[in-house]
């Protein structure tokens, strides 16, 4: 990632950074739009809520990108860009962030974006009585008291904000934290109407109170049929928005959305079903878009278990995953075998190949009987154990899979355990399972976002790995100004010697994109917005 | 039959509160809460969402707030959606799912009797075979088969109907709906009229009215329809509450944002109040419906007396 290295290298006092380009719909030269501009987008399930600081999952995150904007935004490649903020500063010892806002930032109201919203929206996420799911996402970056505001221990006004003045806002850190930057185009740092909220209270969401900053504002909003955005005419840059009009329709069914698509009432689809991937890409090559996401998906092994707690085993079961056939003929939408914890596609970090991804799959298998063998289990004591996973068609297509090669090359005799959602996070929270499925997507670019979860205390450390070296080293990484050599180093304790987990393959994000749909720009957060696009006449 | 109904209104009130009750402690007792979420939330955030729903306080406590406040009409906050209420989601679902389910009860009602009525008066000929073949075809292909059918065939082969969405109830967004919704129906009354007319035809009344010359029409309107409608009528009462409350299916096959798919995520998100709200519906609908039956069966049988 250039742009930031260049502004953590030339962080000296007072760097201000203003020359960066800005984001809009950018229409070719020759292109012709249509005369309808108005965008319909597959959304995913219907989002539990619009307000940014209260918002989980991606359904919600997606929509808030329309509606709100941060300090900072996203280009196609991941590069921050100027948002609200058209630049900062920031002192000698890169704790001190000064924002300087943009005065035509305006919020569809007519009203001014100010400082003083975002100092509002900020304290907001780390209050405990907003019981903000992403509190948690104002300590990674150490704003200061955010911990013990989160925790009850400090009042809410004690957090490291403060408006300097109406279009001047700063952030202190506890701790220099270099990728604070990025984290600013989460919909958890985007700001709200301090006004509005206070006069509606939990209401301020509603289609007819809730106000925004973002290129739309709320048309209507209809549970389960579909959540319509209009142009924000007070938006600073409205004059390069394209798109008059943006329906989200939830549909949870790859299928149903499919058929959405197909039948062309759909121009964006949110995913796409896997078994028809190859069909697709044979009969509409053009309009399936197929890019690298921030995320891995793996196998947990549960450490505080016997015989999981035998690096052996643990080795033995990750070694006689063949991810390429696991990527190539059971999921095949394009994923990317993973060896390592972090996917490839983060920033500012290549996480280095470990030995064993450089084996041949017969060696990985030797090794793995060797290793298991060596464990105490053979054919007459053959390793038995459930695997949990999440009731899910793809889910389950790859636990068949990966099981019968265990069967195969290790004997090892699997018992498929599928849980509905909720029953299987209780399942794993309390470890009560041998090995489980999990993912994770990562909340902000940088590697930090996948390594953390397998330090010790992490609250998604379901399978309690554990190992001090580890923790300090991810301890460590958070003042660094370059912690590459830090999360190698993890990277290498964690798989490579320990086997924490089973990395599997890391995800990509597949989605149906009408030909006539110019300006869409998918990035490994998918921080993605519909401001950006433009229909060309067809 | 005014001292019927009281007592049948009477009767409700202990049956919908054993519903609640049931249904309440069972929705309390599934694994994982409304607000386990992958990522574990800090306690502090965790113990005040759980102050603002009581789910700090001993189930009991919070059944009698729920009771306190369904006594005042509220169904609660959705514990999902948290931008809605109850109340305010089962109002804009609702209205869809009935607008489909009663264009399809009433498709299902005309055809299915139809059908049924002639099949019988033609039993064992080619209509009747035809007849029966279409329903036994409806009652084995499931909605989940047909809802996707409808749209291959009406939306993307030919683009003829939209393939979903709701756009309040316009007219080509209700057509799939309500053959997705209605084709089964269709089916099941086909049959059970179809052998409910084959048995009011060999009765004695029925002979003797041919025995008297009457004219074929008037011996099946006036005098083998009443009796022939009993069963069907009794089929039709739960049959309508299940056809207004929509189904999930129809739902996430054509967007339509009825009640169906409340059901089912409401269950799977630990929406407890949404769980307990459509319960609530469904419940009360039944009831009514039920009772709207057996005033029907005084109506059209003579020999039944309240």
């Amino acid at each position: 990632m250039k742009i930031s290295k260049t502004l953590i290298a030339s962080a000296v006092l007072a760097a201000s950074i203003s020359a960066l380009q800005v984001q809009a719909a950018d229409v070719p030269a020759g292109v012709v739009l249509a005369d309808k501009q108005e965008l319909v987008r597959g959304g995913g399930s219907e989002p539990a809520t619009l307000d940014p600081q209260k918002i989980e999952g991606t359904p919600g995150s997606i929509r808030s990108k329309d509606l709100f904007e941060g300090l900072y935004n996203q280009d196609g490649d991941g590069n921050q860009i100027p948002g609200v903020a058209t630049s900062y500063d920031v002192n000698a010892d890169n704790t001190q962030y000064t924002f300087h806002l943009r005065k035509d930032a305006k919020w569809s109201n007519g009203e001014p974006v100010t400082a003083e919203d975002f100092v509002f929206a900020f304290t907001r996420s780390v209050d405990p009585a907003t019981a903000s799911p992403y509190a948690w996402f104002m300590e990674i970056p150490s704003i200061v008291n955010a911990s013990k505001i989160i925790a009850g221990e400090a009042e809410p006004s004690t957090l490291g904000v403060k408006a300097l003045d109406d279009y001047t806002f700063q952030v202190t850190l506890e701790r220099p934290v270099p990728y604070f930057v990025k984290m600013t185009s989460h919909q958890n740092m985007f700001p709200v109407p301090k006004k509005v909220v206070e006069k509606w209270g939990d209401d301020w969401t509603k289609p007819e109170h809730m106000v925004s900053n973002g290129a739309y504002k709320m048309d209507e909003w209809i549970v389960n049929e579909k959540m319509v955005f209009t142009r924000n005419q007070h938006y600073w840059n409205d004059a390069k928005t394209v798109i008059n009009k943006v329906t989200y329709l939830p549909i949870e069914s790859p299928n149903a959305e499919l058929k959405r698509f197909q039948a062309g009432q759909m121009d964006l689809s949110y995913e796409l079903p896997n078994d028809h991937y190859k069909q697709l890409l044979r009969d509409i090559p053009d309009e399936v878009v197929v890019t690298p996401k921030l995320g891995t998906y793996y196998y947990q092994f549960n450490t505080t278990k016997a015989p999981y707690n035998d690096v052996r085993v643990r080795k033995a079961l990750s070694y006689a995953i063949d991810r390429d056939v696991i990527t190539k003929y059971v999921t095949g939408v394009g994923e990317i075998p993973a060896y390592s914890f972090t996917p490839e596609v983060v920033n500012d970090f290549n996480p280095e190949t470990p030995d064993y991804a450089t084996w041949s799959q017969k060696e990985r298998n030797e090794k793995a009987q060797a290793l298991l063998e060596e464990a105490g289990f053979d054919k007459s004591n053959p390793l038995s154990f459930k695997l949990l996973y999440n009731t899910n068609e793809n889910h389950k297509k790859i636990a068949i899979a990966i099981a019968s090669m265990w069967k195969k090359t290790l004997g090892v005799q699997v018992t498929l355990e599928n849980q509905e959602w909720k029953t299987y996070l209780e399942t794993k929270k309390h470890q009560q399972f041998d090995v489980a499925r999990a993912g994770w997507i990562g909340d902000y670019n940088e590697a930090s976002t996948m390594l953390d979860l397998l330090t010790t205390t992490h609250g998604n450390n379901d399978g309690k790995y554990s190992n001090a070296n580890y923790d300090k080293l991810l301890h460590d990484a958070r003042t660094m100004q370059n912690p590459a050599e830090n999360y190698n180093k993890a990277e290498e304790i964690a798989i490579e010697q320990d086997m924490a987990v089973a990395p599997i393959y890391q995800y990509t994000e597949k989605r149906l994109v009408k030909s006539y749909l110019g300006g869409y720009m998918p990035n490994p957060e998918d921080n993605v917005y519909v401001r950006d696009m433009y229909i060309i006449k067809h | 039959m005014f001292t019927f109904i009281s007592k049948r209104i009477l009767e409700a009130i202990p049956t919908l509160l054993v519903l609640i009750t049931i249904s309440f402690f069972l929705m309390h007792a599934a694994p994982g809460s409304p607000f386990s979420s992958e990522r574990a939330l800090p306690a502090e955030v965790l113990a005040n969402i759980n102050a603002k729903y009581h789910l700090d306080e001993p189930v009991i406590n919070q059944y009698f707030y729920y009771l306190g406040g369904l006594l005042q009409g509220d169904l609660g906050p959705s514990f999902r959606y948290k931008d809605f209420t109850i109340n305010e989601l089962i109002a804009q679902s609702f209205p869809v799912s009935a607008e489909i389910g009663i264009w399809s009860f009433l498709v299902a009602l005309i055809l299915g009797v139809g059908c049924g009525i002639i099949a019988a008066l033609r039993q064992n000929s080619w209509i009747d075979y035809s007849v029966m073949a279409f329903a036994n075809l409806g009652i084995v292909l499931p909605n989940f088969v047909l809802a996707p059918l409808c749209i291959l065939f009406f939306s993307i082969y030919n683009h003829w109907l939209p393939p979903g969405g709701w756009n309040g109830g316009a007219w080509p967004y209700l057509i799939m709906p309500v053959i997705a919704m209605s084709t089964s129906y269709i089916a099941q009354i086909a049959r059970i009229t179809r052998g409910s007319m084959i048995e009011t035809m060999h009765s004695n009344f029925i002979r003797t009215a041919h025995a008297k010359g009457l004219p074929k029409h008037r011996i099946i309107f006036q005098h083998a329809l009443r009796p022939t409608m009993l069963p069907v009528i009794s089929y039709l009462g739960p049959a309508f509450v299940g056809i207004v409350t929509g189904s999930v299916i129809v739902d996430v096959y054509f967007g339509t944002g009825g009640i169906g798919q409340h059901f089912i995520n409401g269950a799977l998100n630990r929406d407890y109040s949404m769980v307990m709200g459509v319960t609530i519906l469904v419940g009360t609908l039944t009831i009514l419906f039920n009772a709207v039956v057996d005033i029907l069966y005084a109506v059209i049988d003579p020999k039944i007396r309240y």
